[in-house]
């Protein structure tokens, strides 16, 4: 068991770390992308702090899911097209171990900046202490189902020349029920309600997307392969 | 016990069987969607409250009901395909795709069309018809991933692996948008309010549903005919085929 | 009976049948050099062959076991090496070979791969990013893995694409040492090759309509 996490750890995660280091000024455009879009709506909408408190939520999770989109395919693209995946194949290590850290070291590098900024955003849509708390945690559960189920679909479209709009296409009806929950949640939170049923039902999505995901992404992977 | 299904594996069998259940499919399809339609709108009782606007149904219903059911068998098809490696059935699969979403088309359309008497408007964010929107774009993304392949047996696959994604998702999409709309709409206006449906409304809606279904597996039969043609043409038996036709044909 | 064998191969890309009904047996201690003319399927062959894709009928078969039964034992005496190198552009040749050995769980040593680059001309490029690197100087980066890694079966796609005629005779002449030692390697390539190969057994595919 010693080279089985050793070929995963050095071979994949600390190789994809490595890698996202080096071209951090590629993941940072998704960041920027998020934060003009926010910065959008009080100029489209008006600036009237109850309007910006009403819409925030929605606004920071629907820039959130465009902006992670616009960068979904980097999970896979170079690798593919370098012919890194085909060597993924041949390793002996099984695919969904490795799509499993694949899809974690992209949710660390794409996703944790996002937490991080969240604040800032927050403060921009004038969201109150309670609104913030619980758009957090959503985030927490929520971004790594965005990082699971995209990589389905990055999996199933890594192989065509322009797959860009098609992964839109295909994750953003996906992603409705996580929208819906996320949002409803942090209202709840504005409203000073309880809101642990709907990050249970997030978490209980994320769990599911645990399961079945990386069996999922192996076998896109191997279709992608043919 | 599925023994018997493997020979349909093949696409000159699965051609075969296309053949065989198109007319059984095509003409009671045709006849049950007359009398549904002929019964539910000239002849079933006018609705006490809606009037006659509430006949639009013996076309929203049937198709709402089989939009999703098609979904689901797509989904089914595609499994098959991926867990017996069956060519036929990401055909078949892909074969229902187009039906699939012209229904759900219908039944939007057909829901718009209803909401302009009873709420006044063309469109509401009315759970039923959001879900059918939501629906309609997972139909057409399955479409769009196929049609982005060149191979056609590897754009089976990976349609299929959306379109149990998109299974899984159904069910979840549903509540989560019924559960929306009642937590930002209150009570709106159901359509389906009414405790029971009168019986002599109901049947000639049982018998357009029933129309409805066997028209979108002549449909889907055909289009899956065509799909094995088009992708087997240069293989013999599709040769034989042609030849034997042209042969009947002269002799006629 | 040892060694990896195609029993009945059938390959369908785009609807068009490639080949059929193929078999053939890749003895220990043989040089393999696949033949065919542009679209006959002789990548496509390779990449059944080394279970990246899956053949429409037949298989494949490592030791008298399918290899979809011993992928891993399979995949731990394999190197396969296609037309795409298989580095990522922006990391160094070493780093490239290192995360590679880590995943293909090889031993890995900084001296023994420096060795290595060292008798593929790289001295001096280790510490680059590899899009910088010539194409020829890429192939070899590509190849440093035939030393690194110890596999019995080698199936190359086209190894001498963009070398020059020193890399040429280098991967000819480990070819040969590989055979003797009781490898296997099956290749593809446009130019013939030359003797200090060894022995040759040749594959022929035609272009099928």
């Amino acid at each position: 068991m010693t080279t089985f996490s050793a070929a995963l750890w050095t071979g994949i995660f600390k190789r994809d770390l490595a890698l996202a280091f080096r071209q951090r000024s590629e993941l940072a455009q998704p960041l920027m992308f998020l934060l003009m879009v926010v910065t959008l709506f009080p100029l489209g909408v008006g600036p009237g702090p109850a309007t910006l408190q009403k819409i925030g939520p929605g606004v920071i999770w629907i820039a959130a899911i465009l902006s992670s989109l616009l960068a979904m395919d980097r999970m896979f693209r170079d690798d593919f097209w370098d012919g890194s995946m085909e060597q993924y194949l041949l390793s002996g290590e099984s695919v969904w171990a490795i799509s499993a850290v694949k899809v974690l070291v992209h949710w660390l590098v794409s996703f944790v900046p996002l937490l991080i900024l969240s604040p800032l955003l927050a403060l921009f849509l004038n969201l109150t202490v309670q609104m913030y708390a619980a758009l957090m945690l959503t985030l927490l559960l929520g971004t790594p189902l965005l990082s699971l189920m995209g990589a389905i679909a990055v999996g199933l479209t890594v192989g065509l020349q322009r797959g860009g709009v098609l992964l839109a296409l295909l994750l953003i009806p996906v992603f409705i029920p996580l929208l819906i929950f996320a949002t409803s949640a942090v209202d709840a939170a504005a409203l000073q309600l309880p809101y642990r049923a709907h990050l249970a039902i997030i978490g209980a999505m994320l769990l599911a997307a645990m399961a079945a995901a990386p069996m999922a992404i192996a076998y896109a992977l191997k279709v992608s392969q043919n | 016990m599925w023994k018997w299904l493997h020979p349909y594996a093949k696409p000159e069998r699965a051609y075969q069987l296309c053949s065989t259940l198109q007319p059984w499919f095509l003409w009671p399809a045709l006849l049950c969607i007359l009398v549904g339609s002929v019964w539910g709108l000239a002849f079933a009782p006018q609705d006490y409250q809606q009037g006659d606007s509430f006949r639009i149904i013996y076309i929203h219903v049937p198709s709402a009901i089989l939009s999703m059911s098609t979904y689901v068998a797509m989904a089914v098809a595609a499994l098959v395909g991926i867990v017996w490696q069956w060519r036929t059935a990401f055909m078949a699969m892909i074969a229902m795709a187009p039906v699939g979403a012209v229904i759900t088309f219908v039944a939007l359309f057909t829901g718009a069309a209803w909401g302009k008497p009873m709420w006044g408007t063309w469109w509401v964010w009315d759970a039923r018809l959001t879900s059918e929107l939501i629906l309609l774009f997972l139909y057409l993304g399955v479409m769009a991933l196929y049609g982005s392949f060149e191979d056609k047996q590897q754009a089976g696959k990976a349609a299929g692996v959306m379109a149990m994604v998109g299974v899984v998702n159904i069910p979840i999409i549903h509540y989560s948008v019924e559960w929306w709309n009642t937590l930002h709409q209150g009570a709106t206006i159901s359509k389906f309010d009414k405790p029971s449906i009168a019986p002599e409304m109901l049947w000639p809606l049982l018998v357009a549903l029933l129309g409805f279904a066997l028209f979108i597996a002549a449909v889907t039969v055909m289009r899956m005919k065509n799909e094995i043609i088009r992708r087997e043409y240069h293989r013999p038996w599709v040769k034989e085929m042609v030849q034997q036709a042209q042969e009947n044909n002269h002799a006629v | 009976m040892a060694g990896l064998a195609a029993h009945a191969l059938t390959c369908v890309k785009r609807d068009r049948v490639l080949f059929s009904d193929l078999s053939f047996r890749l003895q220990a201690g043989s040089l393999t050099y696949l033949r065919g003319p542009n679209g006959a399927g002789k990548t496509s062959l390779l990449r059944l062959l080394t279970g990246l894709s899956l053949p429409d009928e037949g298989h494949i078969t490592f030791n008298d076991v399918p290899i979809a039964e011993c992928l891993p034992q399979f995949h731990s005496s394999l190197i396969y090496i296609g037309h795409k190198p298989g580095l990522n552009s922006a990391l160094s040749a070493i780093e490239n070979l290192q995360f590679w050995c880590a995943q293909h769980r090889v031993e890995f040593s900084l001296e023994r791969a420096y060795d290595v680059l060292t008798t593929l001309g790289l001295v001096g490029l280790e510490d680059i990013p590899v899009r910088m690197l010539s194409a020829g100087q890429q192939r070899r980066a590509a190849l440093a893995r035939l030393w690194l890694k110890s596999a019995s079966i080698w199936i190359l796609d086209e190894p001498f694409t963009a070398l020059d005629i020193n890399g040429v005779a280098l991967l000819e002449s480990l070819m040969k040492s590989h055979v003797a030692e009781g490898g296997t390697v099956i290749t593809t390539s446009h130019q013939p090759l030359s003797e200090l190969a060894g022995h040759i057994a040749l594959l022929d595919l035609e272009y099928q309509i």
